[in-house]
């Protein structure tokens, strides 16, 4: 059924050419313009077609508006549309000939916590908008403190509604010295600054007349030329098993006639790395166990590589018959995650319910699930911080919904963990109800960039040492 | 090592290297997955990564159709000869069996489409199917632009958007109490684009009517019909022959022709990339019900 088809022309591309892919998050408060910015991305990158652009037209027109309401673009449940509001998350799509972009549209003011954080734990980029009237507020130390927790590698702000200031670059210049300030004191140092109108689309795609004493880049042309080699390759390399391929019989459907053939007594081991890059003949270590073992191969159906990189699922073949399962991790024999039976992380706290010490609760990392015990709850960020100063943590017994809180763990198993610093997937976790299986909280461990530097704050971070080894 | 090694991966890469992620994630923690397959180009691109997931064995679950009875006859044959190819086994729910014990009834508009949901619920009951597996995309439609990639449905297939589970890095939470299941989309990240270059760059094959090709259809609502014994043409309807082809593929009754000479993958990427129109816009009838009419199917349980 396949070549013999006309209708299958060699394809020009492979898998291997053609662009890259960024993600990136907005983040906000109210009226700041971000569905308006979002919208002028998808309009001015043609990724809104005639039919949706109609609607947007009627619905403008129904409201009153003289012109189209590019925020409208945006709203995806009916509930959103009755109460103008943005409830969750969305994702959107856009793309031009260098780059394909994932755009997670966090609201700000509903559970702004919780919608950044999700955001934020797959962003590449953060896209940081203020109003150029108010410049720095506090929502956007809270959103950056937050970009900074989750370790996003890149912020942009975008000073919005550079028109109504009249495209002042006095008001500018003094917007982004307070952001350069704030972003150095949270431990950010890769950020950039954009003078924006959303509505009139000054700087968004195309570059603003209107703005002759900025020399930088758009919004889009920023997003197209970050860099993200680091982002691909750097680090240790981590893989967490998925499951042992151990095929009782071969695949023998017919495409499998163009995946290389394998013997009967075939052993894998599936996963995604993480992080880092592998290569056959290089000494890997299987944790929580800590056997050593030599990569024999990278396999994929499209044929063995000789190099593979963070982002990529294979199949790895080990030299040894080392016991190795679902929940483990293969790692670079160079400073692996030493297993440990209990930490303190930093958890964002996004349920309903309260959490509070004694708590039994499922601890998921990477490919693995143990149960966990809350033993005490250290403090809770204070994110309502004054310019010039940094988050610190104030004491208390409980989360609710929304807090970012210090909390020691125990595990009912040794799980070999990273610190999120160095290894944002790795040293990532969830928290997730056993009755209900809820979702409670996204998890970090190890020290936190904000701790480190809160030497006022009531507790420092050398009074939280894990209970039996420490992330490394 | 090489510097053009060390490059990031592309766009396809790092979309089929998820997908991948998350089909084996699936089968790792779930007692019964199946996964939705309808012939149509985005179910096919999902059932080839799940061969390639699991290679070098079989895929470890099977696939289910829910047949309106209205189906293209080419997507049909084309079905059967994709689920040998794959080596999937198929099951299939049927409307028109429902429809003759008059466990569901025709709608007036004639449109079939909103039916397939209780065949699908019984299926997914049947089977203790605890995940199943949907080709949706988020780019489709804006309900979905907020739907997670595991999603979870009660025990009457609802899906609540307004509580839905924060997912976070790559770790993706499928635990659910007796009775619910999780929809899982894995190729939520994926464009209608994508979907077409990764269909090239893999030599994949799809129903021929997703290409140009010479078939009676009337102007409807602004949009191309079929006319066939079971989508008949309608008082003062003018029957043409055109050449035209799909861009989804559905049940007769609700799914148009797009007008169209591309008859090669690379044509119909080159229009893809030059339509003015959305996919299911263009070519959905049942989308314009009403604004919400995806959310509202969504929240019933529909695919």
């Amino acid at each position: 059924m396949r070549p013999s088809s006309p209708l299958l022309a060699p394809a020009a591309d492979s898998l291997t050419g053609g662009r890259t892919l960024l993600r990136l998050a907005t983040a906000g408060s109210v009226d700041d313009g971000k569905s308006t910015l979002v919208g002028r991305l998808l309009f001015d990158t043609n990724s809104v077609l005639t039919d949706t652009l109609d609607h947007v037209e009627l619905v403008s027109r129904r409201k009153g508006l003289d012109r189209a309401d590019l925020a409208l673009l945006t709203d995806g449940l009916r509930a959103e549309r009755e109460q103008g509001i943005t409830i969750d998350v969305a994702y959107r799509y856009f793309a031009t000939p260098a780059r394909k972009f994932i755009l997670a549209d966090c609201p700000g003011h509903v559970q702004y916590t919780r919608n950044t954080v999700t955001g934020s734990s797959t962003a590449d980029v953060i896209v940081l908008l203020v109003d150029a009237r108010k410049g720095v507020v506090e929502q956007t130390r809270r959103h950056l403190a937050v970009a900074s927790l989750l370790r996003v590698p890149h912020v942009v702000l975008v000073v919005n509604k550079i028109d109504l200031v009249g495209y002042s670059e006095d008001v500018f210049t003094a917007v982004a010295t307070d952001f350069a300030l704030l972003a150095r004191s949270l431990g950010l140092l890769e950020t950039h600054c954009i003078p924006v109108s959303a509505t009139e689309g000054d700087n968004v795609v195309t570059r603003s007349h209107r703005t002759p004493w900025y020399d930088g880049p758009t919004v889009l042309g920023y997003l197209e030329n970050v860099d993200d080699t680091r982002l691909a390759v750097g680090s240790d390399f981590r893989l967490p098993v998925q499951h042992v391929v151990r095929p009782q019989l071969a695949v023998t459907a017919p495409w499998a006639a163009r995946a290389p053939q394998v013997n009967g007594d075939y052993r894998g081991y599936a996963g995604k790395i993480e992080s880092g890059r592998v290569r056959p003949g290089e000494e890997v270590v299987v944790l929580p166990r800590s056997s050593h073992a030599i990569v024999e191969a990278i396999d994929t159906p499209d044929g063995p590589l000789d190099l593979a990189v963070a982002g990529q699922s294979v199949v790895i073949r080990l030299n040894s018959d080392i016991d190795v399962s679902r929940g483990d991790i293969i790692a670079a024999t160079d400073a692996p995650p030493a297993p440990i039976r209990g930490l303190t992380a930093t958890v964002c706290w996004l349920a309903e319910r309260e959490l509070s010490a004694g708590a039994r609760v499922l601890f998921q990392h990477g490919t693995s699930i143990t149960k966990a015990i809350v033993r005490s709850i250290e403090g809770t960020l204070d994110l309502d911080f004054e310019a010039g100063t940094v988050p610190c943590w104030r004491p208390t017994s409980s989360l609710t919904l929304n807090d970012i809180g210090r909390v020691r763990l125990s595990l009912a198993s040794p799980v070999p963990i990273d610190s999120y610093r160095e290894h944002r997937a790795t040293g990532a976790f969830i928290l997730v109800d056993d009755a209900d299986g809820w979702t409670l909280g996204a998890g970090l461990a190890g020290s936190t960039p904000l701790a480190a530097m809160t030497a006022a704050t009531p507790k420092s971070e050398s009074q939280y040492p894990a209970q039996q080894g420490k992330p490394s | 090592m090489t510097t053009t090694q060390l490059r990031p991966l592309t766009e396809l890469q790092a979309l089929e290297s998820e997908s991948i992620h998350i089909i084996r994630e699936v089968a790792a923690t779930f007692a019964s997955p199946i996964m939705l397959f309808s012939g149509g180009k985005d179910s096919v691109v999902m059932l080839h990564l799940a061969a390639k997931a699991f290679w070098p064995a079989p895929i470890p679950f099977g696939v289910l159709h829910v047949d309106t009875g209205h189906n293209f006859e080419e997507v049909l044959q084309f079905r059967d000869e994709a689920v040998d190819f794959y080596g999937a086994s198929l099951k299939i729910a049927s409307v028109q069996d429902y429809i003759d014990d008059g466990r569901l009834r025709e709608r007036p508009d004639g449109t079939r489409n909103p039916l397939q949901t209780v065949p699908l619920l019984d299926a997914i009951a049947e089977g203790r199917h605890d995940a199943v597996f949907g080709g949706g995309r988020r780019d489709e439609e804006r309900a979905r632009a907020k739907e997670r990639v595991f999603s979870m449905r009660d025990e009457f297939g609802q899906w609540e958007p307004r509580n839905q589970r924060p997912e976070l890095w790559s770790l993706y939470n499928g635990r659910h109490l007796p009775g619910e299941h999780v929809r899982v989309f894995p190729l939520s990240n994926w464009t209608e684009l994508d979907v077409w270059d990764y269909i090239a760059a893999e030599k994949i094959t799809v129903p021929t009517i997703y290409y140009a090709h010479e078939r009676q259809v009337a102007l409807r609502d602004g949009m191309w019909i079929a006319i066939t014994d079971v989508t008949p043409a309608r008082p003062g309807e003018v029957i043409e022959m055109r050449s035209v082809r799909y861009r989804t593929v559905g049940d007769m009754s609700c799914t148009a022709a797009v007008l169209s000479n591309a008859n090669t993958v690379q044509d119909v990427i080159s229009e893809v990339g030059l339509s003015q129109l959305t996919e299911r816009g263009a070519t959905r009838a049942d989308d314009r019900l009403s604004e919400a009419a995806m959310e509202d199917r969504k929240r019933e349980g529909y695919f």
